[in-house]
């Protein structure tokens, strides 16, 4: 069934927008497909992802055998059985975060799944069951995804902080891979606390404030971050493949880390 | 500035119709109703719309401009260039009764399914406390003027006509989310959001809160808060096995 259902106004044409609704969801397909290329690539690449300070956001935590000497900043508890590419190990958890994400889920339902492409643009499908069904009944599951995005927010905020360091592992410099993996580290902290499911666990769920003060002011703080969401979102993704690959041009000699001090 | 404007207007009622050309003088400050009041008032006496206010507080006069959902009396002529032709059709999800103007029965018959505000036992009208504070969220959802863009936009049920009875739409949505957050509510609603209204059909995909003419933030505000809530009470294991063992009581 569609828009034409019996009884409505019979009108043949799917939408009757004149604007240029479609532009929307065909950026969203390029730059998503953009990074799906670009970071699986480099998830399966497994090289030139460290070079003493800096390591590649894609690999850290470095959890298994094969990592780079020093790369490891918790150890190898994963062993040598593993034989891939580290990266492998870990980028379920963030791919997992942003799958389940529900800015991304607009994102992804409107642009690849055209459901719809845009309002009031009939959408290709013949049947529609929502979020009600295997597997989407897993997008239930991104607070999980959330409280686990921010073991790696501190992780990858103590690589940028590693990163005060120069080529010997001697502490107080600075180089463009400091800031580069700083600001990375920023922008995922920025996405990770304006996200819905951090909203909620803050506050959202209680329906007193006035007995939880605190919570209340956390909840506010968030809401005000939660607006900017889906820019969060945009720059972050965008910010850790843009770190990936400035590691990797250090990493493959092609460009050096410039030391301001 | 008056110029002539032209005009594709659908005319005709459940049994058929089509669009409809016209050119028609529009002046300086005006909005579409006017116009479609002009159209009435010189070329198409019988031209069936319905209006109230024309101050967009009445919501009665939804229609689709250009195929976009939006009330006729808050779209002003001057966003639209001169030679640009302006479609007008009634709203597509709702069945069509003549013209511009649809039969939206559906959205009461949906309201009447959500149970109404339910004070604690004990607590009589009149002696309701509560600070402003828990009660600000909610005051956001009393916005609504229930013009029913969003729901006339929605995908679930405007793509497909057999959701209707399973789907309560977004302007349902908010009044369970304002109910929910109530701190004087005694009802879960919840469990009802999900099971009875269809919650989990909504893909979150936020064109209920693009047409929304008050603003209200219809998916970030109501709709996914609810969806979290949902998940409280019925995908969080962690959260199901402190209800169980009393460290959570009330979920």
């Amino acid at each position: 069934m569609s828009v034409t259902a019996p009884g409505r106004a019979q009108i043949a044409a799917k939408t009757l927008r004149t604007d240029k609704w479609w532009l929307q969801p065909l950026g969203t397909v390029a730059v998503l497909l953009s990074f799906i290329v670009y970071a699986t690539w480099r998830a399966f690449e497994g090289a030139h992802y460290f070079t003493e300070p800096l390591i590649s956001p894609f690999y850290s935590p470095c959890l298994a055998t094969s990592c780079v000497e020093k790369s490891s900043l918790l150890g190898t508890p994963v062993g040598a059985w593993w034989t891939l590419s580290p990266a492998l190990l870990i980028l379920v958890f963030p791919l997992g975060f942003r799958m389940t994400c529900y800015y991304y889920r607009k994102a992804y339902y409107r642009s690849f799944w055209q459901s719809p492409p845009a309002c009031a643009v009939g959408e290709p499908h013949k049947k529609y069951t929502g979020e009600t069904r295997q597997p989407l009944l897993l997008q239930n599951s991104h607070r999980y995804f959330f409280y686990i995005g921010l073991v790696f927010n501190t992780l990858l905020t103590i690589d940028g902080f590693l990163a005060f360091r120069d080529h010997e592992g001697n502490w107080g410099h600075m180089s463009v891979g400091t800031l580069v993996l700083l600001t990375n580290a920023t922008l995922l902290w920025l996405y990770s606390l304006s996200c819905h499911s951090c909203r909620h666990a803050m506050g959202g769920r209680l329906n007193h404030f006035s007995k939880h003060p605190l919570r209340y002011k956390m909840w506010t703080l968030v809401s005000r971050l939660n607006t900017h969401h889906p820019k969060f979102a945009w720059f972050s993704l965008i910010g850790v493949a843009l770190a990936d690959y400035y590691v990797r041009c250090v990493a493959t000699g092609a460009i050096s880390d410039f030391y301001f001090f | 500035m008056t110029y002539t404007a032209k005009f594709r207007v659908w005319r005709g009622d459940d049994t058929g119709g089509g669009l409809v050309d016209f050119a028609v003088e529009v002046n300086e400050g005006e909005v579409v109703l006017d116009i479609i009041h002009r159209l009435q008032a010189t070329q198409a006496p019988d031209l069936a719309v319905r209006w109230n206010c024309k101050a967009g507080k009445c919501g009665s006069c939804s229609a689709e401009v250009n195929g976009l959902p939006r009330l006729m009396c808050m779209t002003r002529m001057n966003t639209f260039a001169e030679d640009e032709v302006v479609t007008v059709t009634p709203l597509r999800t709702f069945p069509v009764i003549r013209d511009l103007v649809t039969n939206v029965s559906f959205n009461y018959i949906k309201a009447r399914q959500i149970p109404a505000f339910a004070p604690p036992a004990g607590v009589a009208p009149g002696d309701y406390r509560m600070q402003q504070v828990d009660v600000q969220r909610s005051q956001e959802f009393r916005k609504c003027i229930e013009c029913f863009l969003c729901q006339n936009t929605c995908h679930v049920i405007r793509d497909h006509e057999e959701n209707k009875e399973a789907f309560a739409g977004p302007r349902m949505f908010i009044r369970l989310a304002e109910l929910d957050m109530h701190p004087l509510d005694s009802k879960d609603r919840k469990v009802e959001a999900q099971e009875d209204h269809g919650l989990g059909m909504c893909n979150i995909t936020k064109c209920c809160t693009e047409v929304c003419p008050e603003h209200i933030k219809i998916t970030d505000n109501a709709i996914i808060p609810m969806k979290e809530r949902v998940v409280d009470v019925k995908y969080d294991p962690l959260r199901w096995l402190g209800s169980k063992i009393g460290k959570r009581p009330g979920l």
